[in-house]
């Protein structure tokens, strides 16, 4: 479905995007993941049709977007990091008039309006103005807007930033019935969650490289241990101990705020730090995830 | 929302080459009409003022004022006609102008800044040039009713003396659709505001009514703010309006250029916008 190799964009001699090779097929649901600043907008703004590439070859639904924006764009759905709907219009409004930019029939437009307005939980508010609902709602809505042509693709830059837990789960419940649907899904997203529960396949983004591919559990198993224990020393203190704590388990890793440990088993190792007469002020044994793989890959975190 | 087929390489290309059709041969009417639903949310206003604006100049310029010139010049005041016949044309084409004033600075501004709407639209199948032609095609789609109100209301206060007058509507446009569109040429490129919009309306809307042989004939000024009536396509629109309604006496080729001016400020400026836009979207 899209095909993207050596795929570049310099702004002023700056690469956003240097150089990344990727391709995903129909119905996979694929995702960058990268800190901000990493060039995911930009590749997803290329792959959208909307911005011309510096270099590269960029193929979508076999057809070169410098070519054939407007044909490649009918058949997308877009989800911009910061919503753009209309404010002056209402609800439903926004996605009849949205509808229309896809050539679609009124009558065709309206109904599918109000089926989407009921998928994105928002049938009730089909004549509220867009200013007096949530920042969920809203996403919802600039999703629900992006289906309106049912698009082969859907283009989701960083979904769920800034909403409360409870509105990313609601989200994620929507994206996650669209990709059994078999609607291909490419995400950026710069939290590690999002991208484990909602991609089959990702790439992890840094300066505009691609560091990493893989499945996220894949992408865990090759560059993270099992288990990770995270204790805390105090700030004054984490350095110096993580010092002394080289040796244990696989890889010791020290944050300004605490001290991470990579092991198979995380429990042993804590035993172990008390054994050595270490007293943690907190301490947690959590699963190894994408974040783990991040900083191990680049050496910083996701969300600085 | 059912389940997807699955397709060939070839088939997602076809449906996508036949998905570009529709909207590139209408993207720029789908924009148009999402700006006249835009409009819809202050529709009361564009009503207000359409019929409340020239019932207040005509009072004003027409009785008022007029009265006061006619007193003292005779009937045929100016230019060998009352005050208020003279006047008219350039009334019409201020009221025209207006509502290009109004719909090319802000509502740029807030579709590419303030309300990013534009990028939404681009987004889907609709291209920058499309873009421009959807708010140019909106915009005419308020000022001619706006126009026409006017009229109607200058053949009711006895302002228009020849059946031709009528023909003053599309000269109005035309003038202020020139305006408009330099207007958008600019605006279009504003990143920050930085009050860039009072100072159209204080340095160049402002001036331009004031010199434009609006309120009194261009050659009662001194001659060295003469220029401003010269550049000015409100200046053109309300001499070509005063020859078409009254029979404004100048050689033929400076009737010509009344036409030609504008239109070549339309067709440079649009171009212009087309560019900017396309350029702007393209991050």
């Amino acid at each position: 479905m899209i095909t993207a190799s050596a795929l570049t964009k310099t702004y002023k001699g700056f690469a956003a995007v240097d150089g990344i090779s990727f391709e995903v097929a129909p119905g996979e649901s694929f995702g960058l993941l990268g800190p901000n600043g990493a060039g995911k907008s930009t590749t997803m703004r290329m792959v959208g049709a909307v911005s011309t590439r510096t270099s590269g070859d960029l193929a979508i639904l076999g057809l070169d977007p410098d070519q054939y924006g407007p044909e490649i764009r009918s058949q997308l759905g877009v989800v911009p990091q910061s919503d753009n709907l209309d404010m002056e219009l209402r609800v439903r409004d926004n996605l009849i008039v949205y509808g229309r930019y896809f050539g679609l029939p009124r009558t065709q437009v309206a109904k599918r309006a109000d089926e989407l307005l009921e998928f994105a939980q928002l049938a009730d508010r089909a004549k509220s103005k867009v200013d007096d609902l949530s920042g969920g709602m809203k996403r919802r809505l600039t999703i629900a807007r992006a289906l309106i042509n049912d698009p082969r693709i859907l283009l989701l830059d960083e979904p769920t930033t800034g909403l409360d837990p409870q509105a990313r789960h609601i989200l994620w419940d929507r994206l996650f019935r669209l990709k059994e649907q078999g609607t291909t899904l490419v995400l950026t997203t710069h939290y590690m969650d999002e991208a484990e529960q909602l991609c089959d396949r990702l790439v992890v983004v840094d300066k505009g490289r691609i560091m990493a591919e893989g499945s996220p559990a894949a992408l865990i198993r090759e560059y993270s241990s099992r288990e990770v224990l995270e204790v805390r020393f105090g700030s004054e203190r984490n350095e110096a101990l993580g010092e002394q704590l080289a040796g244990i388990g696989d890889r010791v890793e020290v944050l300004p705020d605490r001290v991470l440990i990579y092991s198979s088993n995380g429990e042993a190792v804590l035993e172990r730090i008390t054994e050595l007469g270490h007293e943690p002020i907190t301490s947690l044994v959590r699963r190894s995830s994408l974040e783990d793989v991040f900083l191990r890959l680049t050496g910083r975190t996701l969300v600085e | 929302m059912s389940g997807r087929e699955v397709l060939s390489d070839a088939a997602w290309r076809e449906r996508a080459l036949a998905g570009g059709v529709r909207p590139r041969r209408y993207g720029s009417w789908y924009v148009a009409e999402h700006r006249i639903r835009s409009m819809r949310s202050y529709g009361q206003t564009i009503l207000a003022t359409s019929i409340g604006n020239p019932l207040i100049y005509l009072f004003a310029l027409g009785i008022g004022l007029a009265t006061l010139v006619d007193a003292n010049l005779g009937d045929d005041a100016v230019q060998g006609v009352s005050y208020l016949v003279f006047v008219a044309p350039a009334l019409l084409g201020l009221a025209a102008v207006m509502v290009s004033a109004e719909e090319f600075t802000y509502p740029i501004m807030l579709g590419f800044k303030w309300n990013p709407i534009f990028f939404g639209m681009n987004a889907a199948p609709i291209t920058g040039g499309q873009i421009t032609n959807g708010i140019l095609i909106s915009v005419l789609a308020r000022m001619v009713p706006t126009c026409v109100i006017y009229f109607i209301a200058m053949v009711l206060f006895g302002a228009v003396p020849s059946a031709l007058g009528i023909l003053m509507i599309p000269v109005a446009v035309l003038a202020a659709m020139s305006v408009g569109l330099a207007i958008m040429a600019y605006t279009a490129r504003i990143e920050q505001d930085k009050g860039q919009m009072a100072l159209i309306m204080r340095f160049g809307i402002t001036p331009m009514l004031l010199f434009s042989g609006t309120f009194f004939p261009l050659g009662q000024l001194p001659v060295y703010l003469q220029w401003i009536g010269w550049i000015s396509p409100l200046w053109h629109g309300t001499e070509l309006g005063r020859v078409i309604s009254y029979g404004l006496a100048e050689p033929a080729w400076l009737t010509a250029v009344h036409v030609l001016y504008p239109a070549a400020i339309i067709v440079v400026c649009w171009r212009m916008s087309q560019r900017v836009f396309t350029a702007r979207l393209n991050k």
